[in-house]
C-alpha cells in the first residue's frame, strides 16, 4: 500500500472534497491555497508556529493515563491527549494559531470566523487580540442566547459577535454568513474556518494545523509506553480533533481510528447530528461530503446536546476514511456522553467538553471487550467549564 | 403525451418561422432576434415558490407581457451562501411551502403549455441536483421546457460531467464570471459556457446597492476579447437608470433582488400588477434611444 497522499493537487479525497463556491470566492481560495503552500514549506513559518504553539498554547498537550476509570470500566486502558490544557481549553487554537500566522503574512488586517458553541469563536478571537486584528464572529442567533459566557468572553477580548437571524439561526448559517462577508471583503479579510470542511485548501490547511496532535501522541506513546496505541477515539462533528489526531497515523494500519458523532436523541429519531452514520454524499459550504439532507436536497436541522457537534456536514478527509474503510465511524447520544461527562468528573478530576464526552462515552462503552493490556488513547479535545449551564439544566438545575 | 407536447412545439416552431432556427435553443434565438433589432435583454429573477407556489407560473407569464426576454428562476435552497437577505428570504418563504426541485420543474411544465417561446433558465444550488442525480434532472428538465442552468457552486473545475450531461439533453451550462476573475479562467470558461455567460458586477452578495458602472465597462471589454457569447450583467440594478446604463454596456440586464422586495412589498391583489409595472419601466429604460 502507497503511503497516504490526499487531497490531490485540486482537493479531492476520492470523490469528496474539491472547491464548490461562487465565482466570486474562486480567486480568493486560489491565492490562499498558494499562499499557504508556500507557507507550509517555509522554516520561519514552521519555527514561529512550533514557538507559539510552546510557549502561547502551553504544548505539548500531555498523554494522560486515566487508571482509576480505566480500573472501574475493567478492561483495556484509557489515555486521554489532554487538548483541554491548552490555552482557551481546547484544541481550536491550535488551527487558529496558524492562520492567523497566515493572515498576517498576507497581510490581511482583519479576521472573521464562524462559530456554534463559541469556542472556535473564542479562539479566534484570542489570536486576533495577540497579532492586532480586527476580529469579527458570526455566530447563529439560537447559539448566541444558548453560550452568553462565550459570547461575553469574545467580546472582552475585542471581537464584534454578530447574531445571525437566517435559516435555522445555528452554526451552519454562521458559516453562510462569514462565507457572505468574506466575498463581501476579500481584500483586507482572512476567513479563519474552525474546522476541516469548508472548500479547498480548508479542509487540508485545517488538518495540517491539527495534526501537531498525532505527531505528539506518536512521540510520547513512543517514551512513555513504548509502543502506539491499538485505537484512536475522537469526536466527530467538522472533525478537526479527530483528524488532528488521526492524519499521521493514516499509515499505520494496524491503530484502528474511531471517530464519535452525536446521535442527539437517537439515530432513529430526526433529531441528531449523525453525519457520516445516517447521511448522504451532496454538496454544501464549498466540499463534497456526507449531509444531513432530506430527500430534495435541503439541509435539515441537526440536534446534538454538544453545540459543536451539532452540524449537518463533515470534513471531506472523514467522508472518504469511511468510504475507503481506513476510519471506522459510531454515534453516541446525549444521555450517553452525559454520563461520561459526570464519570470522568468523578474518576478523574476532569471535567470533559460535551463534545469529548461523545469519545469518552464510546471508550467506555468498547474498553470492557478488550484486556487489559489494550490501550486506547482518547482525544480529550477541550475542557467542560463552557458547558457547565447545559449540564446543570439537563439536570434540572439553574446556575 | 411527451411525443405529444414536442409535435405542438415544433408545429409551433414552423408557423412561427423558426424552422430555420431548428438548430438554435430558445436562448440563442431570444438573443439573435434581439440582435436584429438592436435590442437587450431583460432578465427578470425570481424564486420559484415566493410568495407562494401558485402564483409562480401567472408570474412567469406576468414578466414577459412586461417585456422579460428570459426568465431565471430560483430553485430554493436551505442555504443560499451566495445571496445577500432579500433572496435568502425569498428561499425561505418558498421552502415553508415544500417547494422542491420537482415542484420547481413542474412549475416549468405548465409554463410551457402556454409560452413556448421565452427561455427558462433554473438557477440555483447544487445539492438538490446532487440528491435528484446529474441525468435524472436532466432528463426531467428537458422534458419540462427548461433552457439552461445556472448552478452557483458548481464552477468550471468542479464541472466537467455536469456540464457533459447538460449538453447530452440539450441545455445550456451557464456560467458566472466575477471582477476577480483572472484571464485564464476567463478562457476556461468561454470553453464550457453556453447560452450567455452572467458577469456578477460586484463583489459581494446579491442585493447589494452600489454599481461601479466605469468599472464594468473596462471588464466588459476585456471579457469580450475572449467571449463570443452574450453577456449578462447582475448584481446592483435597482431601477430604470441603473437598468439603462448596463443595457448601453451589455446584452442583458438581470435584475433579482429589486424584483423580490417588490413582490415582498405587494398584497396578494396588487402583486401581479406591481411586479409588471416594474419590469415595464425597466423595459421603457432599456429600450429608450
Amino acid at each position: 500500500m502507497s503511503a497516504y497522499d490526499l487531497p490531490s493537487k485540486s482537493g479531492h479525497f476520492g470523490p469528496y472534497g474539491g472547491i464548490f463556491v461562487a465565482e466570486t470566492l474562486i480567486s480568493a481560495l486560489d491565492d490562499l491555497r498558494k499562499q499557504y503552500e508556500f507557507y507550509r514549506d517555509d522554516p520561519d513559518f514552521q519555527a514561529e508556529f512550533a514557538y507559539e504553539l510552546k510557549h502561547y498554547v502551553g504544548r505539548p498537550s500531555p498523554i494522560y493515563h486515566a487508571k482509576r476509570w480505566s480500573e472501574h470500566l475493567g478492561g483495556a486502558q484509557i489515555l486521554l491527549k489532554r487538548e483541554d490544557l491548552n490555552h482557551t481549553g481546547a484544541h481550536k487554537i491550535n488551527n487558529t494559531i496558524g492562520q492567523a500566522l497566515l493572515a498576517q503574512r498576507m497581510g490581511k488586517k482583519r479576521v472573521i470566523a464562524e462559530t456554534g458553541a463559541g469556542q472556535h469563536g473564542v479562539a479566534s478571537a484570542t489570536v486576533a487580540a495577540r497579532y492586532g486584528m480586527e476580529c469579527v464572529v458570526y455566530m447563529g442567533s439560537e447559539d448566541v442566547k444558548r453560550q452568553a459566557t462565550n459570547v461575553y468572553r469574545m467580546k472582552l477580548l475585542g471581537a464584534t459577535v454578530v447574531p445571525v437571524e437566517s435559516g435555522s439561526r445555528t452554526l451552519k448559517d454562521a458559516l453562510n454568513e462569514a462565507m457572505r462577508d468574506w466575498v463581501t471583503h476579500v481584500e483586507n479579510t482572512f476567513y479563519i474556518i474552525g474546522t476541516v470542511a469548508g472548500p479547498h485548501p480548508y479542509p487540508m490547511m485545517v488538518r495540517d494545523f491539527q495534526a501537531i496532535i498525532g505527531k505528539e501522541s506518536k512521540v510520547q506513546m513512543q517514551e512513555d509506553f513504548n509502543r502506539q496505541p491499538d485505537a484512536l477515539i475522537a469526536c466527530v462533528g467538522g472533525g478537526s480533533n479527530a483528524i488532528g489526531l488521526f492524519y499521521p497515523y493514516i499509515d499505520d494500519v494496524n491503530v484502528r481510528l474511531i471517530g464519535v458523532e452525536a446521535a442527539g436523541k437517537g439515530i432513529d429519531t430526526n433529531q441528531h447530528a449523525a453525519t457520516l452514520s445516517t447521511g448522504k454524499p451532496g454538496v454544501l459550504h464549498g466540499n463534497r461530503t456526507y449531509l444531513i439532507q432530506d430527500e430534495n436536497g435541503q439541509i435539515i436541522e441537526t440536534h446534538s446536546i454538544s453545540a459543536g457537534l451539532d452540524y449537518p456536514g463533515v470534513g471531506p478527509e472523514h467522508a472518504w476514511l469511511k468510504d475507503c474503510g481506513r476510519a471506522e465511524y459510531v454515534a453516541i447520544t446525549d444521555d450517553e456522553a452525559l454520563e461520561a461527562f459526570h464519570t470522568l468528573c468523578r474518576y478523574e478530576g476532569i471535567m470533559p467538553a460535551l463534545e469529548s464526552s461523545h469519545a469518552l462515552a464510546y471508550a467506555a462503552k468498547y474498553t470492557p471487550t478488550l484486556s487489559k493490556d489494550k490501550l486506547l488513547l482518547v482525544n480529550l479535545s477541550g475542557r467542560g467549564d463552557k458547558d457547565m449551564a447545559t449540564v446543570a439544566q439537563m439536570s434540572g438545575l439553574t446556575l | 403525451m411527451q411525443i405529444n407536447l414536442d409535435s405542438i412545439k415544433n408545429l409551433i416552431n414552423f408557423f412561427s418561422g423558426q424552422n430555420d432556427t431548428k438548430k438554435m435553443n430558445r436562448i440563442s434565438g431570444t438573443f439573435s432576434t434581439l440582435k436584429t433589432k438592436n435590442r437587450k435583454a431583460l432578465i427578470p429573477f425570481i424564486a420559484a415558490g415566493d410568495p407562494n407556489p401558485a402564483i409562480t407560473v401567472q408570474l412567469m407569464h406576468q414578466l414577459v407581457q412586461s417585456g422579460a426576454d428570459i426568465i431565471e428562476l430560483g430553485i430554493p435552497f436551505s442555504d443560499p451562501m451566495a445571496d445577500g437577505p432579500t433572496i435568502q428570504r425569498s428561499s425561505e418563504r418558498a421552502l415553508k411551502q415544500h417547494v422542491s426541485l420537482n415542484s420547481v420543474l413542474d412549475m416549468v411544465a405548465e409554463f410551457r403549455k402556454t409560452n413556448t417561446t421565452t427561455p427558462v433558465v433554473l438557477m440555483g444550488y447544487a445539492n438538490p441536483i446532487e440528491a435528484m442525480g446529474y441525468e435524472l434532472f436532466a432528463a426531467k428538465a428537458k422534458d419540462c421546457g427548461v433552457d439552461g442552468v445556472l448552478i452557483v457552486d458548481y464552477p468550471p473545475e468542479e464541472s466537467g460531467e455536469w456540464v457533459q450531461c447538460l449538453d447530452q439533453h440539450g441545455i445550456d451550462a451557464i456560467f458566472l464570471l466575477s471582477p476577480t476573475t483572472p484571464q485564464e479562467r476567463i478562457q476556461q470558461v468561454a470553453k464550457m459556457a453556453k447560452g450567455y455567460i452572467y458577469y456578477v458586477s460586484l463583489k459581494g452578495v446579491t442585493g447589494a446597492s452600489h454599481l461601479d458602472l466605469q468599472n464594468v465597462s473596462l471588464v466588459l471589454k476585456r471579457l469580450r476579447q475572449y467571449i463570443s457569447l452574450p453577456i449578462g450583467v447582475g448584481f446592483g440594478i435597482r431601477d430604470g437608470e441603473t437598468a439603462r446604463a448596463v443595457a448601453d454596456l451589455a446584452d442583458a440586464v438581470v435584475v433579482g433582488s429589486r424584483i423580490i422586495e417588490e413582490i415582498e412589498k405587494s398584497s396578494g391583489a396588487e402583486l401581479l400588477n406591481n411586479v409588471g409595472d416594474l419590469l415595464s419601466t425597466l423595459r421603457r429604460a432599456i429600450d429608450e434611444n
